[in-house]
């Protein structure tokens, strides 16, 4: 006997806000009519820890993993023990997206130790015989846009070999760049943008990247961690660029990986020679 | 049945004509007729002289078209018309398209949004891939990820699964890597093909990533420079991919959204529904996280048009931002191609968006120094590709671009651009990239502007004689202001002729000569065409060069005044130019295009000893070609070209010249069947137009040479090999030696035809099958009878010498079992015999004495006739009795109504044993019930309708005793 049990959200993008409501149903489809012992729907929003192994030792990055923080639960029956007879049945639902308390809704975010993640489970009891089913599925929980409007400043850089942070600072070869970013704290639904211009070199380049990069603290025992870990990394140009010419810094924020309040973005321009 | 006594009935030939038929309405001989072909004068040459000369079929005069069907085809032609079409609507390609594909291109304009007159990209696609190839190995680098992506469970939710897509895109750097080196071209192109085909069935059987991979690893191969020579063609592969996949995902997002109806096709962002925008949105973000700069763009650019489900616009803002985005592209040819690409995407989504056309160029204009820079010249020596070489890879994506560009651009835009050009220090590439793209009238308005910029830019790098190439195809299109038009010719030929590698020199000269034969007069066509020859010549150097010097003619040939310039006043250039034809096929070929331009031009007949001279050399050329191994088809149409040169001379009263043109013509072509055929034809017909100029009383002069003429065919004809046409042309000659009272030769002639009467084999193949020659050798011997009535008995032989002879010949004649050819020839000898016992005969030949005059109606004679007729009859009969033992009844009814039919029409059926046997014939033929009602109905009225006339009423007596048959 194939069931097939399935949670359809409403917005085909699944991205909800505060105080907006997830709609959506809980799609059965079975080809007889299925016994079943009671359908639950479960709303969950975690906070996951990870400690890194470079701030604690190996050991305890292992074992003393922090506890979950939970942000939001809520727990409804969609069913009672019965029967659901065969065919396509769909169950509506909705949720209030409402914190408790003093709790903050974070925006969903996947990074390598802090993990903040949505879920709707959806699970049916059945008989003995047969197996429980569930399904879960995520949604996305973005903010409020901002009330005020970000005047953007605008920053210009200029990159040399003295300018970087390196420990054999003369066996580099000489070359200028300079650029700037349209602005330093970036909306995160728009792109970053900017120009690079590459004014002279000695040698010629070989790739231009912009390289996205994220700083996640977390609170152990031993204080606060900082970790500062790569996201994404693009190459704006390749080979051997015309001199003088701008070259345009365009990236778009992957929107699971970054999250705009809680942690900090950092960015890098790197020039690979 | 014993031996019937057989009397022809007297006939009045004449009464009977004045019965038969003078009411009937004089037939309008006038200007309609069905079967005349249509002639269209030609209308694309729009030329005076050629009258509609309909009337042409009686004398066969020369001014007649080379063959029916190639004049029927003059003009009305489909496939010739559409060639015209597209001469002038898309004259700047016209030298290198074929028709063959003209089908292809008129199809793709139509699907092409931005309009017919703009060339697609389809079209550049096979020039470059012909273009650009390489003897060199290469190699395709592919990382292709483990096949992770398989095993994703579909149950994971969807942060896992993005996850491991964009860890799989990550992967790739780690996973198999797979190398392909020592790749031949075509390896290369089929493993592409290959790439394609995957891409196609990882995208139908759902694995999006996979697809997503393979192009996104398709064109990283783009940054690779590795065989420089073969860029332009592994640009043009990849895109086909980008292409497919550009396709697919607009495809499958429009398919989303055109759930309960289809979109129209002119849909707006509110008709597209929030899956198919999500599932849109995602692709880009999927595409914004390549990490290579090569690849984001091109799949970005590949996906373009799916933007248009996203915001209106969005395309918009994306085509600048990707356009700024090359300036990342180092390399400077991967980035012009990179141009070219989004160019042309942008042409086909958003033709209207000039802008980014217009910054795309500029930037390009911008980084042009990055093509002399270290980088560039390290990599061209390391691949051992010399400058001029390198820059010509360049041409495609320049030309392209600068095509969308100068797209129904005004006027202005395109001076703007020139100017930008020479700021650039007049760079030559630009230069020849601007002719190229910019309107043919465009660049001929200023032809000496560009022949100034031309001699100004430097001569390094890009050679000068392709941009006076380039601006020869131009003026070739367009005319120039006709006060520059020397000057220019002078200009670039300086040029030109100072061009050292033959190669080079007649790549740009063959460009030239077309416009040189528009414009000027047969003086410098004439210096041209030496000065080809002066260049081909060494080294042999023309052998390399045949394609090009193939072109020279044909274009001459376009504008025919020159061409016949070229024939009779050329000679000694033209002559030797052909010569440079050293191989075979490709003299043979230039001959037949220069034969087949001949043929369709030449109007008037022509004696000019020059022309002659030419075109015998010419056809000899063609027709010693002919070999063993020659196929059928290709001598045809040799012959046929051959037939048309020879039906073109005439030297006019001067017979005897135009006699001695066909013996030496006979000599020349004797391989070639139907030359010859032609030949005699010719002979005859020059035989009976003496006849016409001397009002049929020849001279003792004009009677020798028409003898020579009948010696000419008498000779002629024994050497074809086809029998039928030996047989009709022994016919024809002897009805032709007659009409000129050669009555020996005429004699000669029929006896010669009877004389190979038994060769003629029972079956011959008429069009590759093998057919029963029964039905031509009747026809023949049918008209062969008709012939026999008029000529006179020899002295020396018997009375009706060829009758008999024919008829024992016949009797001789191994014919095929089960058949009635021998009774039915026998059959139609009757009515020859009647004939030939009336006191005047139904028809003469002026000046000859048949053998009514001759024997003056003998009864000796007549008692021969006689004789013969009932012989004939007892056959007859004899083989209608064994056919009505062997019950072939059909047949015996068939035979025994047509004896019947000649009874009555010829037989004195006064005589009673004659009636009686017609009465015998009529019930034998009705016998079996085979016979058809209406005709016998038919045959009743018509003796009724006999009996009306005077000396006729003898037959009324017979209507009684014929009986219908009634129907059952």
């Amino acid at each position: 006997m194939s069931v097939t049990l399935d949670i359809r959200l409403k917005r085909a993008n699944k991205v909800y806000r505060e105080g907006e409501t997830v709609a959506g149903v809980i799609l059965l489809i079975c080809k007889e009519a299925l016994q079943h012992h009671g359908i639950s729907l479960s709303m969950e929003g975690v906070v996951n820890l990870q400690l890194s192994s470079k701030s604690v030792g190996v050991f305890e990055a292992f074992y003393n993993s922090v506890k979950p923080i939970q942000l939001i639960s809520s727990n409804i029956e969609v069913a009672k023990a019965g029967k659901i007879p065969g065919g396509k049945t769909e169950i509506p639902f909705e949720f209030p997206l409402h914190t408790k308390g003093n709790k903050v809704l974070y925006e969903t975010y996947h990074g390598v130790f802090v993990n903040i993640q949505y879920s709707l489970r959806c699970d049916m009891k059945r008989s003995l015989l047969a197996k429980d089913l569930s399904r879960s599925c995520e949604f996305i929980v973005h903010c409020q846009p901002q009330k005020s409007k970000v005047i953007p400043t605008p920053v210009n850089f200029t990159i040399t070999p003295d300018t970087l942070q390196s420990r054999e600072k003369n066996s580099l070869p000489k070359f200028l760049i300079r650029g700037h970013l349209d602005a330093t704290n970036c909306v995160i639904s728009l792109p970053l943008t900017g120009e690079v211009v590459v004014e002279n070199s000695d040698v010629p380049i070989k790739s231009i990247e912009l390289q996205l990069v994220r700083v996640e603290t977390c609170g152990c025992a031993e204080g606060y961690a900082r970790d500062a870990t790569e996201i994404q990394n693009i190459q704006i140009a390749e080979g051997d660029v015309c001199h003088g010419l701008a070259i345009p810094i365009y990236m778009i924020f992957p929107r699971l990986f970054t999250c705009p309040t809680l942690e900090t973005t950092n960015f890098k321009v790197g020039g690979v020679i | 049945m014993a031996a019937v006594q057989w009397r022809s009935r007297g006939r009045n030939y004449d009464a009977e004509l004045q019965r038969c038929g003078l009411e009937a309405a004089l037939v309008d001989f006038g200007d309609y007729h069905p079967l005349k072909p249509i002639m269209v004068t030609d209308t694309k040459t729009r030329r005076g002289t050629r009258k509609g000369s309909t009337s042409s079929s009686s004398s066969s005069s020369s001014s007649a078209p080379p063959d029916p069907l190639s004049s029927m085809l003059d003009g009305t032609d489909p496939l010739s018309m559409f060639a015209a079409a597209s001469a002038t609507e898309t004259p700047t390609m016209s030298h290198s398209s074929s028709t063959g594909d003209l089908g292809r291109r008129k199809r793709e304009k139509e699907e092409e949004a931005v309009g017919p007159d703009f060339e697609p990209w389809s079209l550049k696609r096979g020039e470059i891939l012909a273009r650009f190839t390489t003897t060199e190995k290469l190699s395709i680098n592919l990382f292709m990820g483990s096949d992770r992506g398989k095993a994703t469970s579909q149950g994971s939710a969807v942060s896992e699964k993005v996850r491991t897509r964009l860890e799989e895109l990550d992967d790739l750097e780690e996973g198999s890597q797979r190398e392909l080196l020592n790749l031949s071209q075509q390896d290369y192109a089929n493993r592409i093909e290959e790439l394609n085909q995957s891409l196609k069935e990882a995208w139908s059987s759902d694995q999006k990533v996979k697809a997503l991979k393979i192009v996104i690893q398709c064109s990283k191969l783009l940054s690779d420079t590795s065989v420089i020579q073969f860029y332009p063609s592994k640009f043009v592969l990849i895109t086909d991919i980008l292409d497919t996949f550009g396709r697919l995902v607009y495809d499958r997002i429009w398919t989303m959204c055109s759930d309960p109806r289809p979109l129209p096709d002119n849909f707006t962002v509110e008709d597209v529904n929030d899956t198919a925008k999500e599932t849109c949105l995602n692709w880009f973000y999927k595409i914004a996280s390549i990490r290579e700069l090569l690849p984001r763009l091109y799949v970005e650019a590949a996906i373009l048009k799916c933007n248009r489900f996203l915001n209106k616009s969005a395309i918009q803002e994306t085509l600048p931002r990707l356009t700024a985005m090359i300036r990342g592209i180092g390399d400077p040819l991967v980035a012009a191609y990179a141009r070219a690409y989004l160019c042309r995407v942008g042409m086909e989504v958003a033709p209207h968006l000039k802008e980014s056309l217009n910054r795309n160029f500029f930037d390009l204009l911008g980084t042009f120094r990055q093509i002399s820079s270290e980088n560039v010249r390290a990599q061209l020596v390391l691949q051992m590709v010399e400058m001029p070489e390198y820059l010509t890879l360049y041409s495609p994506a320049i030309s392209w671009i600068l095509q969308c560009i100068a797209y129904r651009a005004p006027e202005s835009l395109l001076t703007e651009m020139m100017e930008r050009c020479k700021k650039l220090g007049n760079n030559a590439l630009l230069l020849n990239s601007v002719m190229r793209a910019f309107r043919p009238e465009f660049v001929a308005a200023r032809a000496t502007d560009f022949i100034g910029m031309i001699k100004d830019c430097d001569e390094a790098g890009f050679p000068k004689h392709l941009l006076f190439g380039s601006l020869g195809r131009s003026l070739a299109s367009a005319d120039p202001p006709e006060s520059e038009r020397l000057t220019i010719l002078n200009e670039a030929w300086k040029v030109i002729t100072k061009v050292r590698s033959p190669q080079d020199y007649i790549n740009c000269a063959e460009i030239w000569v077309e416009f040189t034969c528009r414009h000027f007069t047969k003086r410098e066509v004439n210096t041209i065409l030496a000065d080809i020859i002066k260049h081909m010549t060494p080294d042999r150097a023309f052998e390399d060069a045949y394609p090009q010097l193939q072109t020279v003619i044909p274009v001459q040939s376009v504008e025919l005044h020159f061409q016949f310039l070229l024939f009779s006043v050329l000679q000694e250039r033209f002559l030797p130019f052909l010569d440079m034809f050293q191989k075979d096929s490709v003299r043979v070929e230039v001959c037949k295009s220069i034969m087949e331009v001949f043929i369709k031009h030449q109007v008037e007949l022509t004696r000019d000893p020059v022309i002659l001279n030419a075109m015998l050399h010419i056809c000899k050329t063609m027709h010693d070609s002919v070999n063993a191994l020659t196929l059928e088809d290709e001598k045809r149409s040799l012959a046929l070209l051959i037939i048309g040169f020879i039906r073109m001379v005439s030297f006019g009263r001067d017979f005897e010249q135009q006699l001695s043109f066909c013996v030496e013509a006979r000599a020349t072509f004797c391989n070639l069947e139907p030359v010859l055929v032609q030949l005699i034809h010719t002979v005859n017909q020059l035989a009976m137009e003496t006849r016409r100029v001397m009002r049929g009383n020849h001279s003792r002069k004009t009677a020798a040479f028409v003898r020579a003429c009948a010696a000419y065919s008498f000779i002629t004809i024994p050497s074809l090999s086809s029998i039928f046409s030996r047989l009709s042309l022994y016919l024809l000659s002897g009805q032709v030696a007659l009409a000129n009272q050669c009555l020996s030769q005429a004699d000669a002639f029929l006896k010669a035809a009877v004389s190979i009467l038994p060769e003629v084999p029972r079956s011959i193949s008429v069009e590759g099958k093998l057919r029963s020659s029964e039905s031509f050798l009747l026809d023949f011997i049918n008209s062969f009878l008709a012939t026999l009535l008029v000529i006179p008995d020899h002295p020396e032989h018997g009375v009706l010498y060829l009758v008999r002879g024919l008829l024992n010949m016949v009797q001789d004649y191994t014919w095929e079992d089960n058949s009635d050819a021998k009774v039915r020839v026998y059959i139609s000898a009757l009515p020859l015999l009647a004939a030939m016992s009336q006191e005047t005969y139904l028809y003469s030949i002026p000046k000859v004495d048949s053998n009514e005059t001759l024997y003056g109606g003998d009864p000796k004679f007549l008692s021969e006739i006689n004789k013969l007729c009932e012989t004939l009859i007892g056959q007859i009969l004899d083989h209608l009795k064994t056919l009505g033992r062997d019950e072939s009844t059909r047949r015996q009814g068939a035979l025994a109504f047509s004896l019947f039919g000649v009874l009555l029409a010829h037989g004195d059926l006064r005589n009673n044993k004659l009636s009686q046997l017609a009465v015998n014939l009529w019930n034998l033929s009705h016998k079996h019930g085979y016979c058809e009602t209406r005709t016998s109905v038919r045959t009743l009225e018509f003796i009724k309708h006999q009996t009306q006339q005077p000396d006729m009423a003898h037959l009324s007596d017979m209507v009684q005793r014929l009986t219908l048959q009634s129907r059952t």
